[in-house]
């Protein structure tokens, strides 16, 4: 269908990919660069019988978004760095509380107020520790408008599986970037909607007790069951605990729910790796550089290929060592300071191997750029 | 006035990277000329983060801080009680907000601020949305108004909250509304802000914002006069949240305000009667509290 074709940004990619995953439900607060995803909700909302609320800061935004969840509703919030910085603490709480929710980070210069309308992927790792104490993330990327679409709707169906918050990591190049979309026909991407108790009402439901297979069936907050949610640590009623055997009990199933399934959460894309002698890895805007860069070398014989990471956290350890196993070299493409690359060298089994191509200045890493450090890293000079 | 004005001096020079008929750098240019160069100015994000402009050009003559958007109330906390320790009483701090930073993520910074009575001056100037982002609502945003964020037939439904009174509840020494209609009340209020050191100072400027309104850049004063003819923004001051002053109002319909503007262009003749009504409603409100203090004093 024709109509289906749009020519859009990417943050109104995202907002369509959660539209079509079946939200109905986004708080928000504007922020450069992510303004755009809140204002398409501000439209799209009302026409489908869902709700935009605009929020009086961040802390706000996530902290609606998980009420609605718990009331059986798919949410999404979106912002950048500074307001990311102010979601953290809720963000730990719907990691505790296991409340499907979605979060989008389009990121920008950082720290602080940094370069609000220039591009950055400083935030990999606020993504994985920003809130405090033990406990497992996910957190996924891309790099193009379909991918941005395909990987929303992902992560809707990644916080519906596991109970948990996901992270969208987007960056500013992508966020405002126009192209292409195709949205796909409803069935066309599987959705997986939220996991009903089939405890009738009047009967003792208990929110915090896994199925055998590890998956929590919920019940709409205020709906036939009464249950408690709390930050605190909680036993299977969700009430508060200190019991030292329950404590434990729980924080190991936070890690283990999304550890355990690091490799059924593990998003990828592979060019030419099959013969590759040297490997780059990228994600995010930098990985359409890299791509231009081995697309480029492969014309010319040299057997280059590239691993664009989708999902960051849980970081696919295993993936990466097995791929690059026999590479006489892996650069890792990003623009921070080595945030993936240092999980690259924790993965494969001889970090010296392993080298960073990074701009942390505001401005995409070119392809040029990604060749002057190839030459370096092989010997050539620039 | 008890108070000899200060030489007026320009501590807003020209360079500035405000909108054409940027209401807010109207502002800031009358308000240095009455406050002086012993001023340190606080501002979160807001377009005055931007406005200010980059080194050489930059169109501030004073030490600035510019702190992250949730913190003004509590960074300029932190300036005064630095500057007390080092015996410095003549500086000023002052905060210079927008809407955002004062009515919605920094009000509770501005409210635990002012509920210690910190002595300083916050100024919001207010141009009523999230400009600096591209005009998303705000709760300054006045009721009828389209933004990106209550586009269509989903103009905003709420009622403008009322920053002064909400000020004036905390029972703050001196709080007052302003328009770059009106410099010479405006400068006034300023240097009686100044000189009331000792506590919390708040004034609420009125800014247009030709760019968000949809008002041609021309009509940046026009719009600010009729919005204190109409009474949607009467010029008064509230003194330790008890003594009221009307300085200006007017007695022209709501509607005059509202039809030169882009942003009110879709409402009905109903709607203006609604939105009359509230103006009404809040001007006799205003009165009571007026002729209350009236009695009292």
């Amino acid at each position: 269908m024709n109509n289906q074709v749009k020519f859009v940004q990417g943050n109104e990619a995202c907002a369509e990919g959660a539209l079509y995953a079946g939200l109905d439900f986004f708080a928000g607060y504007p922020i450069t660069p992510s303004t755009e995803i809140a204002e398409r909700m501000s439209i799209q909302l009302p026409k489908i019988g869902g709700k935009y609320l605009q929020m009086e800061d961040e802390i706000a935004s996530l902290a609606a978004i998980i009420g609605a969840s718990l009331t059986g509703h798919k949410v999404m919030t979106a912002t950048s760095g500074p307001g990311f910085s102010l979601m953290q603490e809720a963000l730990g709480f719907a990691v505790m509380a296991e409340i499907p929710c979605v979060i989008v980070n389009v990121q920008r210069g950082g720290p602080s107020t940094g370069n609000p309308t220039h591009v950055s992927q400083g935030d990999v790792n606020q993504a994985r520790w920003g809130t405090h104490g033990d406990h497992a993330i996910v957190a996924l990327t891309a790099s193009n408008h379909q991918d941005v679409f395909r990987v929303t709707v992902e992560a809707f169906n990644i916080a519906e599986t596991y109970r948990t918050p996901v992270v969208l990591l987007f960056d500013e190049v992508v966020g405002h970037m126009r192209e292409k979309l195709t949205i796909p026909e409803p069935g066309e991407i599987p959705l997986v909607e939220r996991l009903k108790t089939s405890v009738r009402g009047g009967v003792d439901y208990h929110p915090y007790l896994p199925r055998e297979d590890g998956r929590l069936p919920m019940s709409d907050f205020g709906g036939v069951h009464r249950y408690n949610v709390t930050g605190l640590f909680h036993d299977m009623w969700g009430f508060p605990t200190d019991n030292p055997k329950i404590v434990q009990g729980l924080l190991r199933h936070l890690v283990d729910k999304i550890e355990n399934n690091s490799h059924k959460i593990a998003m990828y894309k592979e060019y030419y790796m099959e013969d590759a002698r040297r490997i780059l890895i990228s994600y995010g805007s930098a990985a359409r550089s890299a791509l231009h860069v081995v697309e480029n070398r492969r014309s010319r014989g040299e057997r280059l290929g590239l691993l664009e990471l989708q999902t960051l956290w849980p970081f696919p350890y295993n993936v990466v060592k097995e791929r690059c196993s026999g590479a006489r070299s892996v650069t890792v493409v990003e623009m921070n300071k080595g945030q993936i690359a240092d999980q690259v060298k924790a993965a494969v089994d001889d970090p010296g191997k392993v080298f960073l191509a990074n701009r942390v200045d505001g401005v995409l890493i070119t392809p040029t750029d990604i060749r002057n450090f190839l030459r370096v890293i092989q010997g050539r000079g620039i | 006035m008890t108070e000899p004005a200060p030489a007026p001096q320009d501590l807003m020079h020209p360079g500035h990277v405000g909108c054409p008929g940027c209401g807010a750098a109207v502002a800031m240019k009358f308000a240095m000329r009455a406050l002086g160069e012993k001023t340190m100015l606080v501002i979160p994000a807001c377009c005055w983060a931007i406005i200010a402009g980059p080194h050489p050009q930059t169109a501030l003559k004073v030490p600035v801080l510019h702190t992250a958007f949730a913190t003004a109330g509590a960074a300029a906390s932190g300036l005064r009680a630095a500057l007390d320790r080092r015996g410095d009483n003549e500086t000023v701090v002052t905060v210079w907000a927008g809407d955002g930073g004062t009515f919605d993520i920094g009000f509770q910074s501005l409210s635990g601020a002012v509920e210690r009575n910190e002595d300083f001056l916050y100024v919001c100037y207010d141009n009523e949305a999230y400009m600096n982002t591209g005009v998303q609502r705000s709760s300054a945003t006045p009721f009828g108004t389209r933004t990106t964020t209550t586009p269509g037939k989903g103009w905003k439904a709420q009622r403008k909250k009322n920053i002064v009174e909400a000020l004036a509840a905390h029972r703050i020494p001196y709080a007052a509304t302003a328009s770059i209609a009106y410099p010479d009340d405006m400068m006034r209020k300023f240097r009686k802000a100044r000189s009331m050191k000792g506590g919390s100072r708040f004034i609420h400027v009125y800014a247009t914002c030709p760019t968000g309104w949809r008002v041609p850049s021309e009509m940046t004063v026009a719009v600010a006069r009729l919005a204190v003819q109409a009474n949607i923004f009467p010029l008064y001051e509230v003194e330790d949240g008890v003594r009221y002053t009307l300085n200006a109002s007017g007695d022209r319909p709501a509607a005059d305000y509202l039809q030169v503007q882009g942003r009110f262009k879709h409402l009905t003749p109903s709607d203006i009667e609604a939105i009359q009504a509230m103006v009404d409603e809040d001007r006799a409100l205003l009165r009571r509290k007026i002729e209350m203090s009236r009695g009292e004093g």
